[in-house]
């Protein structure tokens, strides 16, 4: 566990960078530290690994003083990545994934064998081993990046704004890769982001700083977006905080209901069975074709050109709350399409079903919510 | 008229003599000029406030007219190449450290906070990382100084027998041979124009990395968006 104990950067000039910030860093987790620029973030991330060192308090690895051991050391059992991803122009990519294996004395023959491993998890082609990072495209060089620091398989993995600078499809690919690795490895993650979206979407705990590099909230996401412990953090989260934080609660729990979905082959009589004012058409197997008004609709005549779109489905249980309520939402009857693994309608749910769960969730307590965010 | 190649016998030397004597103290000093700019620009890139008076001081030493030079260096060194050699090498220190300098602050942050944080030692750092990527600026330097070198070395005439083909020059007037004079510019000419293919050569040989067909390092653009955090140890 890296254990901050009241750390205090100020430079010379008398700016204070972070202010007596204590945290605690669970092992084998995510934990972001986000805020606006000049919150410390950066300076905080570096003074683990002693880029900067504290001007007062101690940080603790595994309970021992990260001064105890030569600096060095410390940093090579400390992968990092950086914006930009900050390769050696001069070198190939297997030879930039392979730096840290080289610098801690392995051979030159088992350290690009390692590099080439380490392309094949984070997704890289082997065939870009040879090549030189100006010839890759920004997404493929921050994977170069992460790839790098996993070289020599530190249990710590520091990153400082990563996937900043890459456009928001790449980032998001990007995110769910390390998501991915994460779950594989288990490293000890710190990652810095101004991005509140980013600290959400990968952190088990959050760390909010705020301007002068003093800890505002230090919580699990669901917790951020539930409780915010004062007006900055709660600006800090934005206007929409309460719709995000339904990605917290699963779909598992909406009643679907099944008797507006007909087969393209219905009879007349079931169709005239149907209470509601649109009803869900699928095929043979079963998967959604589109919406249809029941007064337009009569057996064996179903003009499937003539089929309202059924927009985006969910999958109960995969997605959570918020998905399902932006496909109801998306949806031309306000109805969501729920399906299984396989693309197979399992029923339908209203916006009414979906804002009752939301109100449903929201009154259940703190304490699910937790469990529900693990 | 005698032959272009016909050297006159006081020169002590063939055309070819001339040749290998023109480069030795043309390059020799290049090469002095870049073991020392190195340091120097090491320590311009360590402490900043060192670098405007280094710059000036290679100014001034570039303003200084080698017979200056000479005049003062003769008594310690005599009439030797040495003696011609000591001003081109300072003269080389106002293009090389400036382009030493501007290739190391060409290195990206990111690159070099990078390299810190896995944990390179400075001088490893310097060596394996600053310096292969300044290495295009620094022969973009060498380029400079070696063809003003090259032109440079003439003026050892003035001291008898040092200035190579800058000899041909002043047996050109003695003997009013012209063509030898036109042998001396030409040669001189040639040489340099080998020497900067030759350095060429050697970049794109060390700079496989570099995107073909331009360099993206702008030392300049590069030098405004260095911060104090880049400055890491």
């Amino acid at each position: 566990m890296i254990r901050i104990d009241s750390v205090t950067k100020r430079y010379p000039d008398g700016t204070v960078a972070v202010d007596r910030l204590s945290l605690e860093i669970p092992d084998r987790s995510i934990t972001v530290l986000v805020g606006p620029s000049g919150c410390g973030k950066t300076t905080t991330l570096r003074m683990i690994n002693r880029m900067v060192e504290p001007t007062e308090g101690t940080i603790l690895l595994d309970g021992e003083d990260s001064r105890r051991q030569p600096v060095t050391t410390l940093r090579r059992s400390m992968g990092y990545v950086i914006q930009n991803a900050g390769l050696f122009q001069h070198r190939t990519i297997v030879d930039n994934i392979a730096t840290v294996p080289r610098l801690l004395g392995w051979g030159r023959q088992r350290a690009r064998e390692r590099a080439a491993e380490l392309m094949e998890r984070v997704g890289l082609d082997p065939s870009l081993a040879k090549r030189y990072p100006y010839q890759l495209s920004g997404g493929q060089q921050q994977r170069v990046g992460v790839a790098r620091a996993l070289a020599a398989d530190p249990p710590v993995l520091l990153m400082d704004e990563p996937f900043s600078a890459v456009d928001p499809v790449v980032r998001k690919g990007l995110q769910a890769e390390l998501l991915r690795i994460q779950d594989e490895l288990g490293k000890t993650i710190v990652f810095v982001t101004h991005d509140i979206d980013e600290a959400i979407t990968l952190g088990t705990m959050v760390a909010v700083l705020r301007e002068g590099g003093r800890l505002a909230q230090y919580a699990p996401p669901a917790d951020l977006l539930s409780n915010p412990a004062d007006g900055f953090v709660e600006d800090f989260l934005g206007a929409d905080r309460g719709i995000r934080r339904l990605s917290f609660f699963p779909s598992d729990a909406l009643e679907l209901t099944t008797d507006a979905v007909i087969p393209a082959d219905a009879t007349a009589a079931r169709i005239a069975a149907v209470e509601a004012p649109h009803l869900l058409v699928t095929d043979a197997d079963g998967r959604p074709l589109g919406w249809a008004a029941r007064e337009e609709l009569t057996a064996g005549d179903l003009r499937t050109d003539r089929l309202l779109p059924y927009g985006r489905p969910f999958v109960p249980g995969a997605d959570s709350l918020r998905v399902a309520l932006d496909c109801a939402v998306l949806s031309p009857v306000g109805r969501a399409v729920a399906v299984d693994g396989h693309g197979r309608v399992t029923g339908v749910v209203s916006q009414q079903t979906i804002g009752e769960a939301v109100r449903a969730a929201h009154t259940a307590g703190r304490a699910d919510e937790q469990k529900v965010a693990g | 008229m005698t032959g272009f190649f016909d050297i006159p016998s006081d020169l002590q030397h063939s055309w070819a003599g001339l040749i290998g004597l023109h480069l030795r103290e043309a390059l020799l000093p290049v090469a002095a000029g870049l073991l020392l700019a190195l340091p120097i620009a090491q320590l311009c890139g360590r402490f900043r406030w060192l670098y405007p008076p280094v710059l000036g001081l290679t100014t001034v030493l570039y303003a200084v007219p080698s017979l200056a030079f000479f005049v003062v260096l003769i008594d310690y060194t005599g009439q030797t190449e040495l003696t011609v050699m000591i001003p081109l090498a300072l003269y080389s220190l106002v293009v090389l450290v400036p382009a030493i300098v501007d290739g190391v602050r060409s290195v990206p942050d990111e690159t070099l906070a990078a390299a810190t944080a896995m944990g390179f030692g400075s001088v490893r750092r310097y060596l394996q990382v600053q310096l292969p990527i300044a290495a295009p600026a620094v022969i973009a330097g060498l380029r400079v100084a070696t063809a003003s070198s090259i032109s440079l070395v003439g003026v050892g005439a003035l001291i008898g027998n040092q200035g190579a083909l800058g000899n041909l020059l002043a047996a050109a007037q003695k003997y009013d041979r012209p063509e030898l004079a036109v042998n001396a510019v030409v040669t001189m000419a040639v040489l340099a124009i080998l020497c900067d293919v030759l350095l060429v050569a050697l970049r794109v040989l060390l700079t496989p990395w570099m995107p073909r067909g331009g360099t993206r390092l702008k030392p300049a653009a590069r030098r405004a968006e260095i911060t104090p955090e880049g400055a890491v140890r």
